[in-house]
């Protein structure tokens, strides 16, 4: 097709540009028709539609109604946790926006879309900027394994070389879209060492550890940007698998990282995960359609091939289109034999164009964001329009084994398991991050986290949790990125809410989420809606790091309340990880502490599992011993022990008292 | 496959060619920051770097915007038939969400468009022809004075225009919307066929948009800066997962698949 250029003048605007889109337009029109034919078998998630009015959960007397904006000096509302430090962003990296955190020993990696910062935060009411590395590239998602780094690159703009000019040619070798890989071995001086190129770039990623292979760890990429030129990647497809078997869609990225030669690393597998997803079956045309199109065919119809399908253009359309046409060469009245050759001419070109664009009934294309659980083979895939269980116990090639979907969700964004992988929670990043999605009049439903239960790798839908406090138009809000706090027995959360602050939860009962702590700024200017908010919050070895979009980072310590004593806090920090990534989960196990004693036993006194007089008197016999040594130590723990073990049979959570019974045990024996 | 026709080479060609940033947006500086830096220097820093990265953008850019203004517009309008069409319950939630949605993303284009001098333009949604009025172009450019001369001296129809005298067609053009005669079915439609002719016309609405996206990264310059990445990547990532949900209920409805 050669489009009908005009010069460049200050008069009418040509339709020249919208040519080939205008019959694009219409012709798309026809595409999504053809589908409306499929028939289905398959679960329907529009059909259970939520219409529950507008959250009423938003109460006026909450703190974190109306407070005063400001970008270092906001106002600020905090309930049960503290803000032990903050620190704004280095230099090079103020009015850039800050992402997600990793952690290695004493250190956090947070990303930003113009590289990374390293934080000393051995001292958590003192953090120190150690490293400031400038390299562009949006998102930079931050892993760790050991002496390596891994920054995911997305944007249009990252280089391979981390220079800062961007990138201005669409198709370029010097963009950088994937995972760049790093050498810590001296923190302090990050080294660039290879790179990953991946076709949709890489918007996350998580690392597997698998627990037996200890010469490799694997990187899970996902992608949701368009699909790069093959002229920039070569190999790079964006049509349809049954087109293309090597389309770069419907499929993630597995990378294989060889510890000792990190240089090497290399996508060893793309599991399509989503195949068969939800795809409803399409039958052929039926006879009454063949017949039809040969009749359109002649009496010489326009005819279009869309998905291996002939669809006849209606003739409004065509007439449209013919119209268009006359009007690009400038002419008027009714269209030529030349113009109806140029639309017949244009239209595979259009069909191909639409086909790369509109895959349809394919379910997901991409995964945003997979939370690995290697303790428990399995894996939570926000993937687009579902959510997704995953067995990976063959690193290489992970399987689908379950799915769900949800009309209230629009856009399934990350995943979090409780300790024990019962439980998995989804959050619904609606809006994008960008958007303020947690307005007074935004449905309680949307953009908030869904809660599963997992047994027999199924998932079975629970409740939903929203932050509950309703923010202004000018903070971007929604639920994002949040770890478990290993607080014993409970599943409690840390979660990033952007500009809503932080909102620490408990689930363990999964119908009935309950928050239990929350910090929360005014918006970064409260008279328009700027970028800003916690980015992540999770808990690490004794405190809750958040990456603060623009203000840099935050530490934060819980504090003792009527939902949560300073034995769960306490024993909460005994444990602690070499390093964390959040999408790629580590069980929790609690050593034997005085601190866990008393936990289950504050558990037993919130829930009555035990009478007061009882749990009065361990307390006391807990106090004793942990200030006696040797025998009058272990007589006392073991005396505790025996008198808990016979009230087990007649408490409300035998369970409970069993697991304290074990601690005490486990204590006279240390 | 997206990028190699005509269309392509020709919006490359057209593309202006003003890169308004020539200095790399950030200094180099891989120092640990100065623990002396003041609440107010970093505050300037901030203003100053946010300022700086909007300069950061090319004509495809702001056309994009512009053009995904009305476009989201349409959608709108779409949306708020539903209460009044009969549509069922499960429509009237996807309509009320792409509505709140689509609304939120428009102010969003209209500040990017504010916040880097370019003309906004104005839609009116509560007209089911949401594209712009001829005595409107006039008010754009006094709303921005010192907008860039970049629009001028290039013919890529970004945004509403003085002469054009067939206002309503241009943006009619862009991929996925709604014909006239589309936009007049819907509204005649009630119940069962409103709810099947919205999702039939809200997939096609969609797609448009994905390719609108597909178009701006195909183009030389353009989405250089983060926020514009983002933003159109969302839209792309968004649309897509709603067109996959709405093929889902497109084949539930009745009637459909019942064969």
């Amino acid at each position: 097709m050669t489009p009908v250029t005009q010069p460049c003048s200050g008069g009418r605007p040509t339709a020249a540009r919208y040519f080939s889109l205008l019959l694009a337009t219409a012709v798309l029109g026809t595409a999504a028709c053809a589908s409306s034919r499929a028939s289905s078998g398959v679960a329907t998630p529009g059909s259970d539609v939520s219409t529950s009015p507008v959250g009423t959960a938003a109460s006026s007397s909450d703190p974190r109604v109306g407070l005063a904006g400001g970008l270092f000096d906001a106002e600020v509302a905090a309930w049960n946790m503290s803000l032990v430090s903050t620190m704004p962003p280095a230099e090079g990296f103020v009015g850039v926006s800050n992402s997600d955190l990793a952690f290695t020993g004493d250190y956090a990696i947070q990303g930003n879309y113009n590289g990374l910062q390293i934080w000393d935060i051995s001292n958590p009411g003192r953090p120190s900027l150690v490293v400031a590395y400038l390299c562009p590239a949006s998102q930079s998602d931050v892993s760790v394994y050991k002496n390596l780094l891994f920054v995911s690159g997305e944007g249009m703009g990252g280089r391979l070389d981390c220079g800062t000019e961007g990138v201005e040619e669409a198709a370029s070798h010097h963009r950088l879209r994937g995972i760049r890989i790093f050498d810590i071995s001296d923190i302090r001086n990050p080294e660039y060492i290879a790179n990953v190129q991946t076709c949709r770039g890489s918007h996350t990623h998580s690392v597997l550890v698998d627990p037996d292979d200890d010469e490799n760890v694997y990187i899970y990429v996902s992608g949701s940007a368009p699909v790069r030129p093959a002229e920039e990647l070569p190999g790079c497809s964006s049509g349809l698998p049954d087109e293309d078997p090597n389309s770069a869609l419907f499929r993630i990225e597995v990378i294989k990282v060889p510890l000792a030669n990190p240089e090497e690393a290399a996508i060893v597998s793309s599991p399509r995960i989503f195949q068969d997803l939800e795809a409803p079956p399409e039958h052929g045309p039926s006879p009454e359609d063949i017949a039809e199109l040969e009749r359109a065919k002649a009496r010489g119809a326009f005819i279009i091939q869309i998905g291996g399908q002939e669809e006849i253009i209606p003739d409004d359309d065509v007439d449209m289109l013919l119209g268009q046409i006359v009007q690009s060469r400038g002419g008027s009245g009714p269209p030529t034999a030349a113009d109806s050759t140029r639309l017949r001419q244009a239209l595979p070109q259009i069909a191909a164009q639409m086909a790369g664009d509109t895959p349809e009934d394919m379910g997901p294309t991409q995964c945003h964001d997979i939370t690995l659980y290697p303790e428990i083979g399995l894996a939570g895939g926000a993937c687009g329009g579902y959510g997704l269980l995953i067995d990976i116990s063959d690193p290489i090639h992970p399987e689908r084994v379950a799915a769900v979907s949800d009309s209230n969700f629009s856009y399934w964004h990350s995943a979090t398991f409780n300790n024990d992988g019962t439980k998995l929670l989804f959050s619904d990043e609606w809006g994008g991050g960008s958007q303020p999605k947690c307005r007074a009049t935004d449905p309680m439903e949307w953009g908030a986290d869904a809660i599963f239960t997992v047994e027999d790798r199924e998932m079975e839908f629970q409740s939903y949790y929203k932050l509950p406090a309703p923010q202004t138009p000018e903070e971007n809000c929604v639920a994002h990125n949040g770890s478990m706090i290993p607080i014993p027995g409970r599943d409690v959360m840390a979660q990033a809410w952007y500009q809503g602050g932080i909102s620490v939860f408990d689930w363990t009962d999964p119908a009935n989420p309950v928050e239990i702590a929350f910090y929360d700024r005014g918006p970064v200017d409260s008279t328009k809606m700027e970028s800003g908010g916690s980015w992540s919050a999770y808990w690490y070895n004794g405190v809750i790091v958040s990456s603060e979009i623009a203000r840099g980072l935050d530490v934060f310590e819980l504090e003792p309340s009527e939902f949560l004593s300073q034995n769960e806090i306490d024993a909460a920090k005994t444990v602690t990880f070499d390093y964390f990534n959040t999408q790629g989960q580590q069980p929790f196990v609690w050593p034997a502490s005085f601190a866990l004693a008393r936990t289950y036993l504050d558990q037993l006194e919130r829930s009555g599992g035990l009478a007061a007089d009882r749990i009065a008197s361990a307390g006391l016999a807990l106090d004793s011993a942990e200030s006696a040594s040797g025998s009058e130590r272990q007589d006392t723990l073991n005396t505790l022990a025996a008198g808990l073990d016979g009230d087990a049979p007649g408490s409300s959570d035998p369970e409970k008292v069993r697991l304290l019974v074990g601690v005490v045990r486990d204590l006279a024996a240390s | 496959m997206r990028s190699r026709n005509a269309l392509w080479t020709l919006a490359t060609l057209l593309a202006c060619a003003v890169m308004a940033w020539s200095a790399p947006a950030v200094a180099q500086e891989t120092a640990p920051r100065s623990d002396s830096a003041t609440t107010a220097e970093l505050e300037a820093l901030y203003e100053a770097r946010t300022d700086s990265a909007r300069t950061r953008f090319i004509e495809a850019d702001v056309r994009f915007m512009s053009d995904m203004i009305h476009h989201h517009a349409q959608a709108v309008v779409m949306g708020r038939l539903a209460p009044t069409h009969g549509a069922s319950p499960s429509i009237q939630t996807l309509a009320a969400r792409i509505i709140n949605a689509q609304e939120d993303e428009i102010a969003t284009m209209e500040r990017w468009l504010e916040d880097r001098g370019q003309p906004v333009p104005e839609v009116h949604i509560e007209a089911t022809d949401p594209t712009p009025h001829p005595d409107q172009a006039m008010h754009e450019a006094d709303h921005a004075p010192d907008a860039k001369p970049c629009a001028n001296h290039t013919h890529m129809a970004h945004a509403d225009h003085p002469a054009d005298s067939t206002h309503g067609t241009d943006h009619a053009m862009m991929p996925g919307m709604l014909t006239p005669a589309q936009m007049e079915e819907l509204e005649a439609a009630e119940g069962a066929e409103f709810d099947r002719l919205f999702l039939t016309y809200m997939i096609q609405h969609h797609a448009g948009a994905v390719t609108m996206v597909h178009e701006l990264f195909g183009t030389d310059g353009a989405a250089q800066d983060p926020a514009t990445f983002k933003l159109a990547s969302d839209i792309q990532v968004d649309q897509r997962t709603e067109i996959d949900r709405m093929e889902q209920m497109l084949s539930a409805q009745p009637g459909e698949g019942g064969d």
